[in-house]
């Protein structure tokens, strides 16, 4: 269809573009640009050349911010990829009340990360609900320091991402499992397939496309964690900051009244690079699961 | 709850044929996995928030780490309290501003520009598709900290429209709104246009009401996603009065670390409203996770 005047598409295009050129794409060649230079919050930016990038490999803080990524979308994505699967297969038959449990099981979805976090605060607190349980059960003698061990709060944070996400994913899963062929599941049930084998060798293989895609958001959203363990930690990343994310470390040296920009700025690169290089082994995945 | 779930299903097992009666035995069996199974996942996804509620209306003589989540004497008092330390009802009406005005200025702009790219051809098409991938593309948290410099240069910084500007439009709205227009019938238009109707009209009487739909799952993921984001209002709010929900929250937790019962009340405060909006909208969220299945 063309249009009545030319001008008539920018006109509608302008705003949008206005917002996208200013928010993102003027931002991120800035970031580019800014990485090679001594910017701080006050003031600078002289070139300094790839000094923020020696800095940056050299500097303990960031390489634990990215062990602590990497831990994170290596813990988090395996369980993000099964977990609601298994939640989507339990609520995918039409049984009386599901719709209520469909529901009620995507709310955490909806619920904010900091009063997620929050909830989940008050949980695990040396005399919350989760060690009280624990200690009913015999399973612990002292309550658990959930909240100020290194390890332990950082495995509580993956918790929540996942127990959050878990909905998130179901849908995702639910409306790939509407494509799995039913007939193939009754044959393979006259045929005495149990649910355990029927499961292995007729669903999996039938959401495996869903099973990278959710494998892609997940490593997408858990590379960019940072509420979790700011709300969870109130503020501190744990002791010593030692449970910081990479997030967590570009605001915390990037903003504030002496943000160091330059630096903070190589450290976002460094993040983008780690999340394209995701969606790239996604999108290879992909083409070698097209040309089977 | 169980009990009046399953009673359709005994109902059922009164089968005449012993083969039948066999069959529905093992019905009733896998009914019974299934629903005990559903139960111990409702208690881990909803019980947090349960005992959260609970907490939060104990009066201040009550035992908060008793196994009962439930108070003998419900009390508001704790909400009360919320209002006392931090202006909650300000951060209220802070969050509908931002959320009501991310989800408005997604629709307006997001159907432009996803009008646009279904049905019109122009010059400078591929720049256009490579802007707007890229916000796709480009996670917000990379290029935060520049954005916050272009903030400050606009003079944004510490004001609400800080807050709402860089979402006024995400790469995944405009996604949708194409994805709906490509998805109408051409002849409707054409039609329109035969008749005479310019090409505004043919968008706003045309093509706009019939992509309704749409359009409510843009609004619905634009609100939610501003009402809960808490990374950016935290780094371009500094003045606690401009604080939204989310960063008042977590503020009202620092002030408060030892009266868990307030605590527990702000987060009901700030959950509650988004609940309420799921639960009445939920066709819609399903909705949306289908259709923006690359949400972030």
């Amino acid at each position: 269809m063309k249009a009545q005047h030319k001008w008539l598409p920018w006109l509608f295009l302008t705003p949008a573009l206005i917002v996208a050129l200013t928010f993102t794409i003027g931002p991120f060649l800035n970031t580019i640009v800014l990485s090679f230079t001594d910017a701080t919050t006050l003031g600078g930016g002289a070139f300094n050349g790839v000094e923020n990038y020696i800095d940056l490999a050299q500097s303990p803080q960031f390489w634990i911010s990215t062990r602590n990524t990497m831990l994170y979308v290596i813990v988090v994505v395996p369980l993000l990829m099964i977990l609601p699967l298994l939640l989507a297969v339990l609520v995918e038959r039409n049984i009386p009340g599901i719709g209520f449990f469909r529901s009620v099981f995507y709310s955490p979805v909806v619920a904010s990360m900091v009063v997620v976090g929050l909830i989940w605060t008050w949980l695990l607190s040396s005399d919350g609900a989760v060690n009280r349980l624990l200690e009913a059960l015999h399973v612990i003698q002292e309550p658990l320091p959930f909240l100020t061990d290194t390890t332990l709060l950082l495995l509580s944070c993956m918790m929540i991402t996942v127990w959050k996400g878990l909905g998130y994913y179901m849908v995702i899963y639910l409306a790939a499992l509407g494509n799995v062929s039913k007939e193939l599941h009754e044959a393979a049930q006259v045929d005495g397939a149990g649910a355990g084998r029927r499961f292995w060798s007729i669903t999996m293989p039938g959401v495996l496309p869903t099973m990278l895609l959710v494998g892609l958001l997940g490593s997408i959203a858990a590379m960019k964690v940072f509420a979790e363990i700011f709300v969870i930690s109130s503020g501190t990343a744990g002791p010593g900051g030692q449970a910081r994310s990479l997030v967590y470390t570009i605001r915390e040296v990037g903003l504030g009244l002496s943000g160091e920009i330059g630096y903070a700025s190589a450290m976002s690169l460094a993040l983008f690079v780690l999340t394209i290089g995701f969606s790239i082994l996604y999108l290879r995945s992909q083409r070698t699961d097209q040309l089977r | 709850m169980s009990t009046t779930l399953s009673r359709p299903i005994s109902a059922r097992t009164t089968g005449h044929t012993v083969r039948r009666r066999g069959a529905n035995k093992r019905k009733t069996v896998e009914y019974t996995i299934r629903y005990a199974l559903l139960a111990f996942v409702f208690v881990l996804l909803v019980g947090p928030f349960i005992w959260q509620f609970g907490t939060s209306i104990k009066g201040s003589s009550e035992s908060i780490y008793t196994a009962n989540p439930f108070p003998e004497s419900p009390t508001l008092a704790n909400y009360g309290m919320v209002a006392d330390t931090i202006p909650v009802f300000r951060y209220l009406g802070n969050s509908l501003v931002v959320a009501s005005s991310s989800a408005i200025l997604n629709c307006v702009l997001a159907s432009l520009a996803g009008y646009v790219l279904a049905r019109m051809r122009f010059r400078g098409r591929t720049f256009v598709d490579l802007v707007f991938l890229a916000t796709i593309i480009i996670p917000f948290e990379v290029i935060m900290v520049s954005v916050f410099l272009t903030s400050r240069s606009l003079g944004l910084v510490d004001s609400l429209l800080g807050v709402i500007l860089p979402t006024a439009v995400t790469g995944l709205s405009i996604l949708i709104m194409r994805t709906a227009f490509m998805a109408l019938p051409r002849e409707i238009e054409e039609a329109a246009m035969i008749d005479g109707a310019s090409d505004w009209q043919r968008f706003i009487r045309v093509a706009l009401p019939s992509v309704q739909g749409s359009l409510v799952v843009v609004a619905i993921f634009a609100f939610v996603f501003a009402w809960d984001d808490f990374l950016w209002p935290l780094v371009i709010l500094k003045d606690p009065g401009n604080y939204t929900l989310t960063v008042g929250i977590q503020y009202l937790s620092g002030t408060f670390t030892s009266n868990q019962r307030v605590v527990a009340a702000g987060t009901m405060i700030a959950v509650i409203p988004l609940l309420v909006l799921f639960f009445s909208l939920q066709r819609w969220f399903f909705r949306g996770v289908g259709e923006g299945g690359l949400k972030g």
